[in-house]
Parts: structure tokens; C-alpha cells; sequence
């Protein structure tokens, strides 16, 4: 009777536990999505915020669209070069994974995840932004790709891996050649797990500031030219912020809200994708 | 009912071919003819001489407990071992006057002989689409794989269930009609020869049965070579069979024997096959 009194006690007391650690992992998210909601609202609000570009301290009506559609034109180019390649590398992993390039491949992915994003703006400065002696939006997408590559890759890669393998040998007993059963079988019933690795990619590369201090640099007018020096998001949450003027203090967490809440937005979007590919691979 | 076998008796050429390369009697030509096969998993070595003569639009069966090589055997009939690597061969697999294992037209084999699997595997694209996809690939007309489509499945017995639903997802059939989608797939493109890795073993009874009755009535137009772990649908379905066996010293598969359905079943020459089909092992 007291030995089953303990046992309940101390079944009570490790849930007690686990709820409070959750309680306290948790905690920081919610801060800062409370301090950034209210500090970035009053900015947020505006609809200048979204029209209009920076304008001189003290006069009203400033915005962030030059920063808005450059971090889209940036993050979009960067997708360009890092999905394909991305994707068709993590098909290669899984379908020819066995050789030592694949191996090789797969240290060099993940010691990539793991350098400091400054690293990869400073290799990029170097070598897309001193031979030509100006800063561009471009330089900055070529960092975002090289920070995306990794990710997709892997991801990619675990998504190809649970289709179940019997897809693989139905395709090839109807005479498909190896590569056709990657592209036209295995992709598609992995795709919503591809989808989810691009979608976390993009969310990533959308709120890197690092990489693109030295290379897309920033800019205070509207530009779309990729090859001229750009602003994004994060580079106006960075510059603003460290100013000693409140108004644009007030930008940068408008610019900081808008950010977290486009990555929001990316994630959940990905979630969903994640949770169709599960449904996919469970179905079979 | 069907006549005893010449397994046993030296055949017209010399005495040292193998008994089971004879056509067994009353039995059409041999369509697949495997003489002297063996096989290696690296260093390991699965199969060891095998001689097997596949008799023409007939159920044969390949029967024997686990590890016996029944399914390596199968898989070597249209080659899906290239996918094992260090994989090796010996012997040859005739079929068409060609060598299956040197051949390196490996879509022609695959579309001539085909395969179905344990598990269906549905494409994740419409019913339509899956049966169409083989079609598809060899740049088929519109119309021509239409035709297709509607024979594969009716020949696979599902044409009435999905007639009206052509156009949802693979997946949400059932598991028998799953099968019977695999095997509609398997035939649009006409092969001669159907190879079933267990087709039932993830079935229900009543989805079994109708898988079977689908094979007696395949097998008026195509050869069906089934791996089965249930010698009962052995017994039903086949009308060969051959018993194959792990050499307990060598770890690697062998043929024991190989004979009609009838024979193998209710007076078996080997006292190796008596003692399996009784279920004193396996």
C-alpha cells in the first residue's frame, strides 16, 4: 500500500518535473515573441511601413519596403541555386549512397550546417564581392545558397530515404531506369518531406543578417537590381536598432516583427507539408 | 490426374544434365530455362547449381524455408539483384534464346517479365496512372494505353471495383485490391512472365482466394513463377513445383526437387520434401 503511495508520489512529481522544464524551454520563445509583438506593432501598423522606404530621422512616414523585397529577391535567388542542386544532391545520397564521394559529400554537408554564418559572408566577400569592387544583392543570395545548400541536402535526403523501398522495386521490375525511378517515383512521393527541407532553407536564410553585412551590404532606396547593394530585413533590425533615435529604434522592431513573423509563417507551412509526407510514408 | 514426372529418369542428351531441366510431362515447352545457377551476396554464396525448366503459360511454385534462396532465385529472373551491390553469378538463365544474367537490355527483360511484390506498393498517383505508367514510358498513344489500362485491370479482376474511379490515389484501395493494382500494373504492358514474391502473405483469406483464382485465370496468357511461404497455396494455385533447401554445411540454397504440383505433394521421391510438406521442419 505505501510502496504503491511512493510509487504514484513519485509518478506525480517526475510529470510535475517534465511539465516545469517544458515550462521553462519555452519560456524565451514566449518573451520574445511578447517583447517583439509589442515593440513592433506600433511600427507594424502603419501602412507606410510596407509602402515606403527609409526616410531621415524626424520626418514621418518611413518604411521598410526596400528591405521587404529585398530580403524576397535575395532568399529567392538564393533558392534558385541551392534547391536544385540540393535536392538532386540528396536524391544522389540515398540512390547511389554507398561510395566514398557520397560520403564525402555528407561531412562536407553537415561541417557546413555547423560554420558561423559570418564565416560564409566573409568567404563570399572574397570571392563575389572584391574582384568586382561593389557590393551586390547578388553576393548576398550566393551567401544565403551556400548557407541553404546543407540543409536542403539533408533534409532532401531523409525525406528520400522514407519512401518505402518497395516504390523503388516496382519501378525498376517495370523497366524504369534508376535515375527515372528517382525523378518520376521516388521525388514525388517524397516531395511534402522536400518541401519541408526547402521551406526550413528559406525560413533560415530569410533571417541570416551575418552573411550579408559584407556582401549585399544594404541600401537605403528601392532597388531591385541584384547587381547593385541591397536591403534586407535583417540589416535594417541591425542598423536601426543600434542607433540612439526612436523612431527608428520603432523600425527595427517593425522590421524585427515582420521577420518573425514571415519565418512563422514559413515554419508552419513547412509543418504542414511534414505532416502529408508522414500521412504518405505511413500510408503505404 | 496429371502424369508422373521423367524427373527421375537420364534424358536424351547425356547423363550428367540435371533431371530438372527436362520438361516435365505433360508439360508445355520450357519457357525459362535456368541451368546451373548459383549466386553470391559478397562473399556469401545464396545459391548453389540450380537447374529449372519453366514450363510455358503454367504456375510454378518455389517453395522451402526461409533462407532457402527462393526469392534470390526469383529476383534473378529479371535481374532486381543489379540493385545488390557485390552481387556475382554463375550459370545461365535462357529465355528467348537470350542469357537473362548477361543480357544488358535490362528495360526489354523487365517489360517481357514482370514482377510483383510482397507488398504493392502503389504509386503515389491515381489507379489510372499507375497502370498507365509502363505504357507511358514506352511513348504509347493515348488511345492504345486507354485500351490498356481498361484490359490490365480487367484481366487483374479490379476493373469493376474502380471502373468509376479511375482517377483517386493508388493508396486508398484496400490491400487486396492493392495487389491486384500492382499485378494490373505488372501486365499492361504485356509481359510473358509474372513473378510474384508472395504476393498474398499480407493479405486477408478472402483477399487471398481472389488473388489465386486471379492467377489460374492469368495463367491462360502468361507464365507465373510465385515464391510462397504457404505450401497450401502452393498446392492450390501451382501446377509445378520446386522445393528448395538451405545445404546445412554450405549455408547456400539448393534445389531438392522438382516436379507437378500432384506429384510433389502426395508422393515426394526426396525424403527431404516429404519431410517438409508433412511440416516436420521449415
Amino acid at each position: 500500500m505505501s510502496r504503491n503511495r511512493r510509487r504514484l508520489f513519485f509518478s506525480a512529481a517526475a510529470r510535475g518535473g517534465i511539465w516545469l522544464m517544458a515550462a521553462i524551454a519555452l519560456l524565451p520563445l514566449a518573451l520574445v515573441l511578447l517583447h517583439t509583438v509589442t515593440n513592433g506593432l506600433p511600427a507594424a501598423l502603419s501602412v507606410n511601413f510596407y509602402t515606403h522606404v527609409e526616410r531621415p530621422v524626424g520626418i514621418p512616414g518611413a518604411g521598410v519596403s526596400h528591405a521587404l523585397t529585398g530580403t524576397l529577391v535575395m532568399v529567392g535567388i538564393a533558392s534558385l541555386l541551392a534547391i536544385p542542386v540540393g535536392v538532386v544532391g540528396g536524391i544522389h545520397l540515398v540512390e547511389y549512397g554507398g561510395g566514398q564521394l557520397p560520403r564525402g559529400i555528407r561531412l562536407a554537408a553537415d561541417v557546413l550546417v555547423g560554420t558561423p554564418s559570418i564565416a560564409v559572408g566573409l568567404f563570399v566577400y572574397a570571392i563575389a564581392v572584391a574582384p568586382f569592387h561593389h557590393f551586390s544583392a547578388l553576393s548576398g543570395a550566393v551567401a544565403l545558397a551556400v548557407l541553404m545548400l546543407p540543409i536542403v541536402l539533408r533534409t532532401t535526403e531523409s525525406a528520400i530515404a522514407l519512401v518505402p523501398n518497395g516504390i523503388r522495386e516496382a519501378g525498376l521490375a517495370l523497366g524504369l531506369a534508376r535515375w527515372r525511378v528517382a525523378l518520376q517515383l521516388i521525388l514525388p512521393a517524397a516531395a511534402p518531406g522536400v518541401l519541408t527541407g526547402c521551406l526550413l532553407a528559406v525560413a533560415r536564410a530569410a533571417g541570416e543578417t551575418a552573411p550579408l553585412l559584407f556582401t549585399a551590404f544594404g541600401n537605403k532606396f528601392y532597388t531591385l537590381d541584384p547587381t547593385r547593394a541591397m536591403s534586407a530585413l535583417p540589416l535594417i533590425v541591425f542598423h536601426d536598432a543600434l542607433t540612439p533615435y526612436e523612431d527608428l529604434v520603432r523600425q527595427a522592431w517593425g522590421a524585427a516583427l515582420l521577420l518573425v513573423a514571415l519565418t512563422l509563417f514559413t515554419n508552419v507551412l513547412s509543418r504542414l507539408a511534414l505532416r502529408r509526407q508522414i500521412a504518405l510514408a505511413g500510408g503505404q | 490426374m496429371v502424369a508422373r514426372p521423367q524427373t527421375g529418369t537420364p534424358t536424351a542428351g547425356s547423363s550428367t544434365v540435371s533431371p530438372h531441366l527436362t520438361a516435365l510431362e505433360g508439360a508445355p515447352q520450357t519457357l525459362v530455362s535456368v541451368e546451373g545457377v548459383s549466386f553470391w551476396y559478397g562473399k556469401r554464396q545464396a545459391l548453389n547449381q540450380l537447374d529449372l525448366a519453366i514450363p510455358h503459360r503454367r504456375v510454378t511454385a518455389l517453395i522451402g524455408p526461409s533462407g532457402c534462396g527462393k526469392s534470390t532465385l526469383l529476383r534473378m529472373l529479371n535481374r532486381m539483384y543489379d540493385l545488390v551491390p557485390g552481387s556475382r553469378t554463375a550459370g545461365r538463365i535462357l529465355f528467348g534464346g537470350e542469357d537473362i544474367l548477361a543480357t544488358r537490355q535490362l528495360l526489354e527483360l523487365r517489360q517481357k517479365i514482370g514482377m510483383v511484390f510482397q507488398k504493392p506498393s502503389p504509386f503515389p498517383m491515381s489507379i489510372r496512372d499507375n497502370v498507365a505508367f509502363a505504357p507511358r514510358l514506352l511513348g504509347w498513344g493515348k488511345k492504345r494505353i486507354n485500351d490498356a489500362v481498361e484490359r490490365s485491370l480487367r484481366d487483374a479482376a479490379l476493373w469493376d471495383e474502380v471502373k468509376d474511379r479511375l482517377s483517386a490515389s493508388g493508396t486508398s484501395l484496400s490491400g487486396g485490391q492493392q495487389q491486384r493494382l500492382a499485378i494490373a500494373r505488372a501486365i499492361a504492358v504485356g509481359p510473358e512472365v509474372i513473378l510474384m514474391d508472395e504476393p498474398c502473405s499480407a493479405l486477408d483469406p478472402m483477399a487471398t482466394l481472389k488473388i489465386e483464382d486471379l492467377m489460374r485465370r492469368l495463367v491462360e496468357t502468361y507464365t507465373i513463377v510465385i515464391v510462397t511461404h504457404n505450401m497450401q497455396q502452393a498446392a492450390r494455385v501451382a501446377d509445378h513445383t520446386a522445393f528448395m533447401l538451405m545445404d546445412p554445411e554450405h549455408g547456400y540454397g539448393e534445389l531438392v526437387e522438382f516436379g507437378n504440383t500432384t506429384d510433389i505433394f502426395q508422393k515426394p521421391k526426396d525424403p527431404r520434401t516429404e519431410a517438409y510438406i508433412t511440416g516436420r521442419f521449415g
